[in-house]
């Protein structure tokens, strides 16, 4: 053989890296799939939680689903505009150009700073006076500064950066070519970007879409210290809709986080069976997303 | 590579894939040659209606006004006319101007950061200048040098230039009649009418270009520009191509920028010859190509440069 001895160790580390990594990920799906499949019950995800001293009496977590799901709705609902707009004027006007430097790495660093960082940033703003409504005030004029709006517009920020970037390469890959096609049919700006870029950039968008939303349902600092922490969806206020968004309550991170050991809580069997619930969430939304990206390359009629 | 194999075990036979999948337009038949080919063409004589006049039209790229110093300009001062039922080629060596010229006819080198235009083109008697852009793009149409199809279905890359700006409106059945009359007039619709729900990108490279040329004509443009629209194609489909400019001119003004002198000389009524942005001689494509004047075209006609 012609191999050398340093490719061939080299070639062995790939290999072993590889398999490493699918054992790792097998390890974490099986492991929690044999915990949660022997904890879960359709009881748990079905049930409120309730305040008890047992555990048997405790309820379920249909309150911290519930929660997970609002909160990514909230979160990639402001994200996806504000990413969108960022990428297409990047992209498509970009002038003055110290300004979009000055977006650019703007974006940067909302993307490297840590989630909790941004959730104390968070109750400092939900805080002020000025955005009382957006929480409850308590008797003596204290703004709380905790709830869904509060929470989901601080992950908006942990779900805007990869959504830009992956809407500005998907752009930024779009050929010249296709650009001029639509000016060349008397088509404007606007009207290339609508009906030409965007649905073009689909799949990317989907794609920097997951990504968001995994960040979101991962994220536990900004549910603790933001979402108010209470066990059960707690409403504020008698406006369906608001009461929700002004409302308080957790998500599946924060019951994890709180029923394992590592938490206040001794729930550990809850734990797995949430934590399942998570992954598999998670694992669906990646299917999801394949599944668009690979089928919107080309719009049907 | 019989050593090898042996050595590797086979091992690069298997990682090579097999080059077989070529897809033509239709079943290979020998492409006439050019001599015959130019023959075959009707000579035309009776100009048609005027569509667009340029007078004294410049170009120049980048930075305040350059147009007085000498090599700055892509186009010096252009004039010339281009009438309805006649095929304009324009020719010349790379970098000579032609594609800048090609694209001043519908504004689209505005798109072009620092671009300046100076001197008149009317169409149909009108400053295009006074024009909306969006509006003079609809009546002046472009096919350009690569196909580029969007990535719809072959139905919505025809509506999409038929309907206004962003619209939905009119739907798929109020146009239905209209897209087809395109592909028919572009000489796709056989080709394709099983499906037009198909993405236009599995479409073979002729094919796209001609539902490119659909797509353009679509609206019933009065000028016809193409930027050398067989230069990404295989013989095959460029005599399909030039087949199908032979009968558009009836029905609107074709401007055609080719590199390539035996197509110009298949397809074109009038030539223009351009020469560092210079437009050299320009007339009847019979006297350009027999009987040049300029001892420039003289020589690129035969062959001597570019």
């Amino acid at each position: 053989m012609s191999w050398r001895f340093s490719d061939r160790l080299v070639l062995a580390a790939a290999w072993v890296t590889g398999l490493a990594l699918c054992a790792i990920a097998g390890a974490i799906v099986l492991y929690m799939g044999y915990r949660g499949i022997q904890y879960i019950r359709p009881s748990l995800i079905l049930s409120r939680p309730q305040p008890s001293t047992t555990q048997a009496g405790s309820g379920g977590f249909l309150d911290p689903l519930l929660g997970t799901i609002v909160l990514t709705l909230i979160g990639i609902a402001l994200a996806l505009p504000l990413a969108l707009c960022a990428a297409v004027w990047i992209v498509e006007y970009g002038r003055p150009s110290w300004l979009a430097r000055v977006v650019e790495s703007s974006i940067e660093i909302v993307a490297g700073t840590p989630d909790i960082v941004i959730a104390i940033f968070g109750l400092a703003v939900f805080q002020m006076q000025l955005l009382a409504p957006f929480s409850f005030t308590s008797e003596d004029g204290g703004v709380y500064g905790r709830s869904f709006i509060a929470a989901g517009a601080m992950m908006s920020l942990l779900a805007l950066p990869p959504l830009y970037a992956a809407t500005r390469d998907g752009l930024q890959a779009v050929p010249r070519h296709m650009r001029e096609a639509a000016y060349a049919l008397g088509k404007t700006r606007v009207t290339t970007i609508r009906r030409v870029l965007l649905p073009n950039v689909r799949s990317n968008i989907a794609t920097g879409m997951t990504l968001g939303i995994s960040r979101i349902i991962g994220s536990t600092a900004i549910v603790l210290i933001l979402l108010g922490s209470t066990l059960r969806i707690e409403t504020q206020g008698s406006f369906p809709g608001i009461d929700l968004l002004r409302g308080t309550g957790s998500t599946l991170t924060s019951y994890i986080y709180e029923n394992s050991p590592a938490g206040e809580g001794g729930a550990p069997q809850k734990a797995y069976a949430a934590a399942f619930l998570l992954l598999i969430f998670v694992l669906g939304l990646n299917l999801l997303v394949d599944r668009i990206s690979s089928s919107s390359l080309f719009s049907s009629v | 590579m019989h050593f090898i194999a042996d050595k590797f075990d086979g091992e690069y036979e298997t990682s090579v894939p097999p080059v077989r999948t070529i897809v033509l337009d239709r079943p290979p038949e020998p492409v006439r040659p050019p001599e015959q080919r130019e023959a075959l063409r009707p000579v035309r004589d009776t100009a048609g209606l005027e569509r667009l006049r340029l007078e004294d039209v410049s170009v120049s790229y980048g930075g305040a006004s350059s147009l007085g110093r000498r090599g700055a300009n892509a186009v010096r001062s252009v004039s010339l006319a281009i009438h309805q039922g006649e095929v304009l080629a324009l020719i010349g060596p790379s970098g000579c101007g032609k594609t800048t010229l090609l694209r001043t006819l519908n504004r689209l080198t505005e798109l072009t950061p620092g671009a300046r235009r100076e001197g008149r083109i009317l169409l149909d008697g009108e400053d295009i200048h006074d024009l909306v852009d969006t509006e003079l793009r609809s009546r002046v149409a472009m096919v350009f040098q690569q196909p580029n199809p969007f990535p719809m279905s072959i139905f919505d890359n025809v509506a999409f230039a038929l309907r206004e700006q962003g619209r939905k409106k009119p739907g798929r059945r109020e146009l239905e009649p209209q897209v087809i009359d395109a592909l028919r007039r572009a000489g796709l619709y056989d080709e394709v009418r099983e499906d037009l729900g198909r993405p236009a990108l599995r479409l073979s490279g002729g094919q796209q270009q001609r539902l490119c040329i659909a797509r353009a004509i679509a609206p019933r443009p009065e000028v016809l520009l193409m930027d050398e629209p067989c230069s990404a194609l295989d013989p095959i489909s460029t005599g399909v191509i030039e087949d199908l400019i032979g009968e558009l001119r009836h029905e609107l003004a074709v401007v055609i920028v080719t590199h390539n002198l035996a197509q110009a000389h298949r397809v074109a009524d009038k030539v223009a010859f351009m020469y560092l942005g210079d437009l050299v001689e320009y007339g009847a494509a019979r006297d350009v190509f027999e009987d040049p004047r300029a001892q420039r075209t003289r020589e690129y006609v035969r062959g001597a440069f570019g």
